[in-house]
């Protein structure tokens, strides 16, 4: 493993266990108000200073970490678990399952990401309960986030069909859901893996902009979405720069998600 | 049909008609599973109006008789395509004027924004590449992959905030929200193509870096690219979203995201169907110029 990546694992982990220590931390927690104090700049009682309403920010960031860290990776887990399904099964099958789920896979591709997540997240109902509003959120992007990974996973899985063992695998009997899951998923494994850790990064953005349009998790729950949204009252940088922080720490948990990603993950 | 055996022309009109069949099936179950989509939505039915005191019992009977025509979304489909080919593409809910008149106010705003901030990505991120290429420095290629490393971990929305704050051009945002993408992409490809050993040969032959870039490198990476500068379109139209919502813009992307929060149905079939046409004509674009440009045998 490089340095690079080497650091990357320990920025990521880092941050993993911060946001899981979030209790310690922040005893306070991300919604109770310090009606004392709304919009206080940096200081020993709050670290990154409150927010309009008074709540802690140091605390809404480590509980927004770790709603994001945590619901990204099962929502990639929901996605490529589809994908597989979809994209491996039709890959596997050929001929007409091929062409339909490859015309499937072409229409939810024909959508821009973006215009697909807010079309959808907006027709679920926008007024229900914070941890409902996080659910939703999460899984829209497992359930419309498979298709990239399953164009990628057809491919595979076709070019499998074709191969020696399979043919011999056929010709001694094996019948084709044994087939499938015995022989051929395992197979797709490192495509499989490649598409999760892809997937990850691209769903924590997807987040981030769903929350700033104003379609993410609610109030009061945080995530680095809804924190990315106070950046819409922010008049300049150097009046309040601590309200960047949310934003740099995205930043650089991305970028350390990029650096474990090898290159050849990323071509797979 | 075996095309090997066909004139070019012949073929590629019929590529193009295949092309054509493919957006148009595309195009159309596009709009239907939008249509679908917002018809089974939770409280599709709901309607603000019928909330105000004033409306007499008659008047609120009427605002729910005026949306009867889309509880069968067959009917209502059947119905939307009849008056899309006589030129009516219905009428917004929200915004009570014609969907027509809605897209041709609003569509040159998003041609301007997404068509300069596309060109301004494609200029900077091929100007790096093309420079990181030639010439070969370890600190240059640092310096390009943590610009565009960085951009690519900013959402698009938050860089369209930025650029509210700094008072920026909207097409600015959109440049710096494609730029990445194409910049990775287009940097692999030209490194591969320069990594090839007939590259080696020429410049071992004393070729000049331009001629090695017109007559060696582009036509290995250029058909690749051509199929990127498609791909991009659709990234583009997806970053005017947010680019138009926050920064203030009328145009297509603002639109979408009002008919999406009042679940306006006429609207949001019609942008479906307008942005799945785009996306698919720009990727059928490409692939029908790439077969024009690939050599023949003679």
């Amino acid at each position: 493993m490089s340095s690079a990546r080497t650091l990357a694992c320990v920025v990521v982990l880092a941050v993993c266990a911060m946001s899981l220590g979030a209790n310690w931390l922040a005893p306070a927690g991300y919604a109770q108000q310090f009606r004392e104090a709304p919009s206080a700049p940096p200081s020993h009682k709050h670290l990154l200073g409150t927010d309009e309403i008074g709540r802690d920010r140091f605390a809404r960031i480590l509980y927004g970490t770790r709603i994001s860290l945590l619901l990204a990776p099962a929502a990639a887990l929901v996605s490529t678990v589809l994908a597989a399904l979809v994209g491996g099964l039709a890959g596997y099958l050929g001929g007409i399952w091929l062409r339909l789920a490859r015309a499937f896979t072409d229409l939810f591709l024909s959508l821009p990401w973006l215009f697909l997540l807010i079309t959808v997240r907006a027709l679920l109902p926008l007024n229900v309960s914070p941890l409902t509003s996080v659910l939703i959120t999460f899984l829209i992007l497992g359930l419309l986030g498979w298709a990239a990974s399953a164009r990628v996973l057809s491919t595979s899985a076709e070019a499998l069909r074709n191969s020696d063992f399979i043919l011999q695998a056929r010709a001694s009997g094996l019948r084709d859901p044994r087939l499938f899951f015995v022989h051929v998923l395992p197979n797709l494994k490192p495509v499989l893996y490649a598409q999760f850790w892809i997937s990850i990064p691209v769903f924590i953005l997807s987040e981030a902009n769903l929350g700033i349009l104003g379609l993410g998790v609610a109030e009061p729950l945080p995530s680095w979405g809804s924190l990315l949204r106070e950046l819409e009252g922010l008049i300049s940088f150097r009046e309040e720069p601590w309200r960047l922080v949310p934003l740099l720490l995205l930043i650089v948990v991305l970028t350390s998600f990029q650096l474990l990603l090898s290159n050849e993950e990323v071509t797979a | 049909m075996c095309l090997r055996k066909m004139p070019l022309w012949k073929t590629l009109l019929w590529k193009i008609a295949r092309h054509l069949g493919a957006i148009a099936a595309l195009v159309l179950l596009g709009g239907l599973i939008s249509a679908t989509l917002v018809r089974m939505a939770p409280g599709f039915d709901a309607d603000e109006r019928e909330l105000d005191p004033s409306l007499s019992a008659e008047s609120v009977r009427a605002l729910h008789q005026s949306r009867a025509g889309e509880h069968n979304i067959l009917s209502f489909y059947a119905a939307y395509l009849r008056g899309v080919i006589h030129g009516d593409l219905g009428t917004s809910h929200a915004l009570g004027q014609p969907v027509r008149t809605l897209l041709r106010e609003r569509w040159p705003v998003t041609v301007r924004v997404a068509g300069v901030g596309l060109l301004l990505a494609w200029l900077l991120a091929s100007t790096l590449a093309f420079t990181a290429c030639l010439w070969r420095r370890p600190a240059y290629e640092i310096l390009g992959i943590t610009v565009s490393g960085a951009f690519l971990c900013i959402p698009a929305a938050v860089l369209a905030l930025l650029s509210v704050i700094l008072n920026a051009p909207g097409y600015l945002a959109i440049a710096l929200i494609v730029f990445p993408k194409i910049y990775r992409y287009s940097r692999n490809l030209l490194a591969k193509a320069y990594s090839l050993p007939h590259i080696t040969a020429a410049r071992a032959r004393g070729l000049g870096e331009v001629r090695i870039l017109a007559w060696h490198v582009l036509p290995v990476a250029g058909p690749q690219m051509i199929a990127l500068a498609g791909i991009t379109v659709s990234i583009a139209l997806g970053a005017s979203i947010p680019v138009e919502a926050l920064c203030g813009l009328p145009g297509i992307g603002q639109l979408a995201w009002q008919a999406a929060l009042s679940r306006d149905l006429p609207l949001l079939v019609n942008l479906t169907v307008l942005v799945t046409l785009v996306t698919l004509l720009a990727n059928s674009g490409a692939d029908v110029m790439n077969y024009m440009l690939r050599p023949r045998e003679a």
